[in-house]
């Protein structure tokens, strides 16, 4: 299954201060590979995927995503981010702005499409992630599921090669959460290479090719939903698994 | 009494010239309004810039001239940089006074307000690619201005409040053109009528001002 890597974070480190918070992490993806990571609070999952889009500038190691350096410093990081759509636990939506508005903005002031044409996307966008009929409502008329929806949908109207989502659902109250597992089953299904911080267990059993842990800022293990859920092959991982089951 | 203070001769003898001083003190505020507001908004977005050797200048200047009297600094621009051999005239000190005076007012009141929006409106915006400078100006200010919009209205009574400092450098606004008229015409009945302008023209912004405060307030609670 595994095709040429798209995603190549190696080496990372991460400083914040005294605090070292990445101790030398390596994090490869393959094209249309959707990685789970889970890990405790504070062990570094949002740091780390945060490094992937450049967000947080890792104090040392290398990021290349779709064969672009994220850390050239001649790289123009704009147009590299549009590739790297992310998708935040709290939405994040503009709220002074429509659905449509979200999703229409970089489309207009970055990939320099105009109003019309942005237009168009967007909506297209909206309907994929089934909104269509929300595109005139803004973030406030909205429920948390269908903001998250819009959230997607404002990443992937730019049509990037990778998705990085940090907690999509937590935030959610739990009858809203499926709707946007939905839309991230979908997105996978269409080939999305797409890396998950999340504790969606059912979820990863169902659409992940692998799950990382991580631990005090290092992978502490990694294999196929199966292999770590069932027989994780450290103690840290086992007590974290059951942990989050007991939940 | 109503002869001494509010002579219906003399007000029909003044109002030409208080008149003139009314049409100055309007386009005086629409001059240092929008001035004043282009310093702070200069000031507040390099705040944004967390970098310690644009911190401490800023802060510095920020401080130096929200303590400064906006009333000496403009005749120490007015009287005192002639003996530098720099001689701006009354309306260019008081549009320098002023873009310093509450630029730096303003200033601190966007930047509270850029402050108030949540770091993650940023963060959702740079990582769809959009640049710095367009994130601040589609995404960060409209929420800021939104968010301060009362004490932005509060300052910018002030600022209409403070164009009567003109009259020391001789600029021909309304409080100047009124003194004009009390010396012309022996009483005071011009100053009364300039004070019950001032009031007329901005008793609706004070009242714009309540209703946004109370807003405010109803929206917190
Ligand atoms: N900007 C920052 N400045 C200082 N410390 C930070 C910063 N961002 C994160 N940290 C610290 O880095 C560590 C890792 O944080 P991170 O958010 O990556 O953890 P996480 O695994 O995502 O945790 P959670 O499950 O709670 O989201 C924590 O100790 C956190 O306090
Ligand atoms: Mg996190």
């Amino acid at each position: 299954m595994p095709g040429k890597p798209i995603v190549e974070a190696r080496g990372i480190h991460k400083h914040f201060g005294a605090l070292h918070v990445l101790k030398g992490v390596d994090l490869v993806l393959a094209e249309r590979e959707l990685v789970f990571v889970i890990g405790p609070s504070g062990s570094g999952k949002s740091t780390l995927l945060r490094c992937l889009n450049r967000l947080e500038q890792p104090s040392s190691g290398s990021v290349v995503v779709d064969g672009v350096d994220l850390l050239d410093p001649r790289t123009d990081i704009n147009h590299a981010r549009q590739r790297i759509g992310m998708v935040f636990q709290s939405f994040n939506l503009y709220p002074h702005m429509t659905a449509l508005g979200n999703v229409t903005l970089a489309l207009r002031k970055v990939a320099g499409k105009s109003r019309s044409e942005a237009d168009a996307l967007g909506s297209a966008a909206l309907a994929r992630v089934g909104l269509a009929d929300r595109a005139g409502h803004t973030p406030g008329q909205l429920s948390g599921g269908q903001q998250q929806r819009v959230a997607i949908a404002r990443a992937i109207a730019l049509e990037p090669r990778v998705m990085l989502f940090d907690e999509p659902t937590s935030a959610l109250d739990p009858e809203l959460v499926g709707s946007v597992l939905g839309v991230m089953r979908d997105l996978r299904e269409s080939g999305m290479t797409m890396v998950v911080v999340s504790h969606e267990m059912g979820f990863a059993r169902n659409a992940a090719d692998r799950v990382v842990f991580m631990d005090e800022g290092a992978i502490i293990e990694e294999g196929t939903p199966a292999a770590i859920f069932e027989t994780p092959g450290h103690e840290r991982t086992r007590a974290f698994i059951g942990q989050i089951q007991r939940h | 009494m109503l002869q001494t203070f509010f002579n219906l001769e003399i007000i029909e003898a003044a109002w030409p010239i208080i008149l003139a001083g009314l049409g100055n003190t309007v386009l005086l505020s629409l001059v240092v309004v929008p001035l004043g507001l282009l310093g702070g908004l200069g000031l507040a977005m390099l705040a944004s810039v967390r970098k310690p050797w644009v911190r401490w200048p800023l802060m510095a200047w920020v401080d130096f001239f929200r303590a400064f009297p906006p009333l000496v600094l403009l005749i120490f621009l007015y009287a005192g940089l002639p003996f530098a051999g720099l001689e701006l005239g009354g309306f260019a000190c008081v549009c320098v006074a002023f873009f310093l005076n509450t630029g730096a007012y303003y200033g601190e009141i966007l930047r509270a307000g850029i402050d108030s929006v949540p770091a993650g409106q940023t963060e959702a915006a740079r990582s769809t690619g959009v640049g710095r400078l367009q994130t601040m100006l589609y995404v960060v200010l409209p929420q800021a201005v939104r968010n301060v919009l009362p004490d932005l209205l509060s300052n910018t009574l002030e600022v209409v409040k403070l164009t009567s400092l003109g009259s020391v450098v001789a600029m021909p606004e309304l409080l100047f053109q009124a003194r004009q008229a009390q010396s012309l015409t022996y009483n005071p009945t011009p100053i009364v009528l300039a004070a019950v302008i001032y009031f007329l023209m901005l008793w609706p912004l004070v009242r714009l001002l309540s209703r946004l405060e109370n807003r405010a307030l109803a929206g917190r609670g």
